[in-house]
């Protein structure tokens, strides 16, 4: 048997708000293999950012901890790089210049300058961007900015590639073009993937498995579902199958009966914005703290 | 239909470039009317204030001056060079020097001084107020400490450092050969203290309002602190930099008129100040000039900033004007 390639070892996360400290998360477990393609689902603000950002080191979590290959994640680093919601693209850089920010520092004394070039050029290539190399941000569409954000994290070749939303900010059919571009890549470097979204296709589409987060406050795993379906999928041949039609509705069932939107309630449903997860959810330990 | 379409686009076309040139000729010819009647029927005691010809006449006499005083330059030195060879002619061994012409400077030459010192002030201020501006955005901590000093400073009027500024540099620079002189350096000195603030605040402002997704992507490439300020936080504040780099220089060029006037540098506002001093009829006419120059070049100051700003920041949509 071998050790497993990433441990997320009994996370909790406590931030402390002038309402005093909130549990966001707690007592997350996930075992990830080499290779496995894990999508992470639930509700705004169930703290789905806040485990991506502890295995990306950008958070340290309160106990618990991260074990990437046998050694404890405690800072960010290129192995585990992050493809963020809004592309975060250097906006004064090209798309050439944005990857190559990340493969200068990355590769520095390990590959020539010819080397490097060559590597930009095929990471580029492989978002299908090589037409635009030379365009800056503010050129391009959202769907090619994040195209860009996707070639700059694979470049440095990471050990596990980190997906916030990576499609959130994009209209339907440019999402649709990019989930097909991103299971060609998945084919054929065969990455070892944490995703976050919101879309229950999305993340049956993509995922080797599909972790449903319940919601905060104390947010945890609430159930894990393995996804079986054949790779290569095609996803116009997947909407008349009946396994993937089943996988569907497990997930909905999860996120819409048995772990309703705290939010709707309320009668309003906030866009995902997982920044606003801490103060948002200390405002309802308030409300909850006033209503005992 | 597409005819029709057509002609009214362009008839909306016609009409925009109507306004646009149309209505500032018209309030210009107002402004000259206005000018010329009030200036008719007020009487000085140096004589009448002039009328928008009178100033045209001083302004192309100003010009005729520095031509002549070239020419006399030229003559001067002309003559120098053929007493030398008389001179080298009766005895090779004879020793024989240039010397340097000292006629007084035209308005021209002024206005080159003027330009010359705001400069040196103005870049004086920007390589302090940048970096500290870069840290002050970067750390909380250094905002904290600096801003109540910045708060304090920001305010104070040029003529309140300048007689600070003159007896420090007085007591300070010190040299038998002299590379600036004292006026120079008084008045320099004084349009960086006043032109710094914007500069520091707006960088300030741009450092810190910088995108946390990019300083994570920074976090995750491990930059080192160096080239994170060099790659991230300083290209993120280049439009904030320039919004600060423009108000400076037109507070610095506004706080150089009157530093020149008290330090006595040989610029505008010495021109300006000697004219008030010299008080012959033909002296508001001149000061009427250098209004119109000061004004003028600082528009052009101004333009200059926002084309290199075009050039230099990669913020195409910012609203430049």
């Amino acid at each position: 048997m071998t050790i497993e390639h990433l441990n997320i070892d009994h996370v909790s996360m406590v931030f402390e708000t002038p309402a005093g400290p909130f549990t966001a998360l707690e007592n997350v477990n996930l075992k990830i293999d080499e290779g496995e393609y894990v999508s992470l689902i639930g509700h705004s603000g169930c703290g789905k950012s806040t485990v991506l950002n502890v295995v990306a080191g950008l958070l340290k979590a309160t106990t618990g901890g991260v074990v990437l290959d046998g050694t404890e994640v405690d800072e960010p680093g290129p192995e585990r790089a992050v493809v963020f919601q809004h592309h975060s693209l250097m906006p004064w850089l090209t798309a050439y210049e944005n990857v190559e920010l990340a493969v200068r520092q990355v590769f520095k004394g390990k590959k020539s300058k010819a080397e490097m070039r060559e590597w930009i050029e095929y990471n580029l290539k492989l978002v299908h961007m090589e037409h635009a190399m030379d365009k800056l941000p503010g050129e391009t569409s959202g769907g090619m900015k994040q195209r860009v954000g996707i070639a700059r994290a694979l470049s440095m070749q990471p050990k596990v590639l980190l997906m916030d939303e990576p499609f959130g900010a994009l209209d339907a059919l440019t999402r649709a073009h990019m989930q097909e571009s991103l299971m060609e890549i998945q084919n054929e470097l065969g990455n070892t993937v944490i995703m976050i979204t919101h879309d229950v296709d999305e993340a049956v589409l993509l995922s080797d498995r599909i972790v449903m987060m319940t919601n905060g406050p104390a947010a945890t795993i609430g159930e894990i579902l393995d996804i079986k379906l054949e790779r290569p999928r095609n996803r116009v041949e997947l909407a008349d199958s009946p396994e993937y039609n089943h996988y569907r509705a497990a997930v909905l069932k999860f996120l819409y009966e048995r772990h309703q939107n705290p939010e709707s309630d309320r009668g309003e449903d906030k866009p995902a914005q997982e920044e606003s997860c801490s103060e948002d959810m200390s405002l309802r330990v308030v409300s909850n703290s006033a209503a005992a | 239909m597409t005819t029709e379409t057509m002609k009214i686009f362009q008839w909306q076309d016609y009409q925009e470039a109507v306004r646009s040139f149309v209505l500032p000729l018209v309030a210009f010819v107002l402004f000259l009317g206005l000018w010329s009647f009030s200036a008719a029927r007020l009487e000085t005691s140096l004589g009448q204030v002039p009328g928008p010809v009178a100033v045209w006449g001083q302004a192309t006499n100003l010009i005729a001056e520095h031509r002549e005083e070239r020419q006399k330059e030229v003559a001067f030195f002309e003559r120098q060079e053929v007493r030398n060879q008389e001179k080298l002619a009766e005895d090779p061994d004879a020793k024989v020097r240039i010397r340097p012409y000292t006629g007084k400077p035209t308005f021209l030459d002024q206005i080159v001084t003027s330009l010359l010192t705001v400069f040196s002030g103005f870049l004086l201020a920007t390589v302090i107020a940048v970096p500290l501006g870069v840290l002050t955005g970067l750390s909380a901590n250094v905002y904290r400490a600096i801003n109540p000093i910045v708060q304090i400073f920001k305010p104070v009027s040029p003529l309140a450092w300048l007689p600070l500024v003159t007896i420090v540099v007085s007591a300070v620079y010190v040299t038998d050969d002299p590379l600036f002189s004292k006026s120079y350096l008084t008045s320099a000195i004084t349009v960086t203290l006043c032109c710094l603030w914007p500069t520091l605040i707006n960088t300030a402002v741009g450092v810190s309002s910088m995108d946390r997704d990019l300083v994570n992507v920074g976090k995750v490439l491990r930059l080192g602190w160096f080239t994170t300020v060099w790659k991230i936080a300083l290209p993120s504040a280049i439009p904030m930099i320039f919004t600060g780099l423009r108000l400076s220089l037109s507070i610095g060029w506004m706080v150089l008129i009157a530093a020149e006037m008290l330090a006595q540098n040989p610029g505008l506002g010495k021109f300006v100040w000697d004219e008030f001093q010299n008080g012959s009829s033909n002296s508001l006419g001149r000061i009427m000039v250098a209004v119109f120059t000061i004004g003028f070049i600082g528009f052009l100051l101004d333009r200059g900033m926002l084309m290199l700003q075009r050039r230099v920041s990669w913020d195409k949509d910012a609203i430049l004007r």
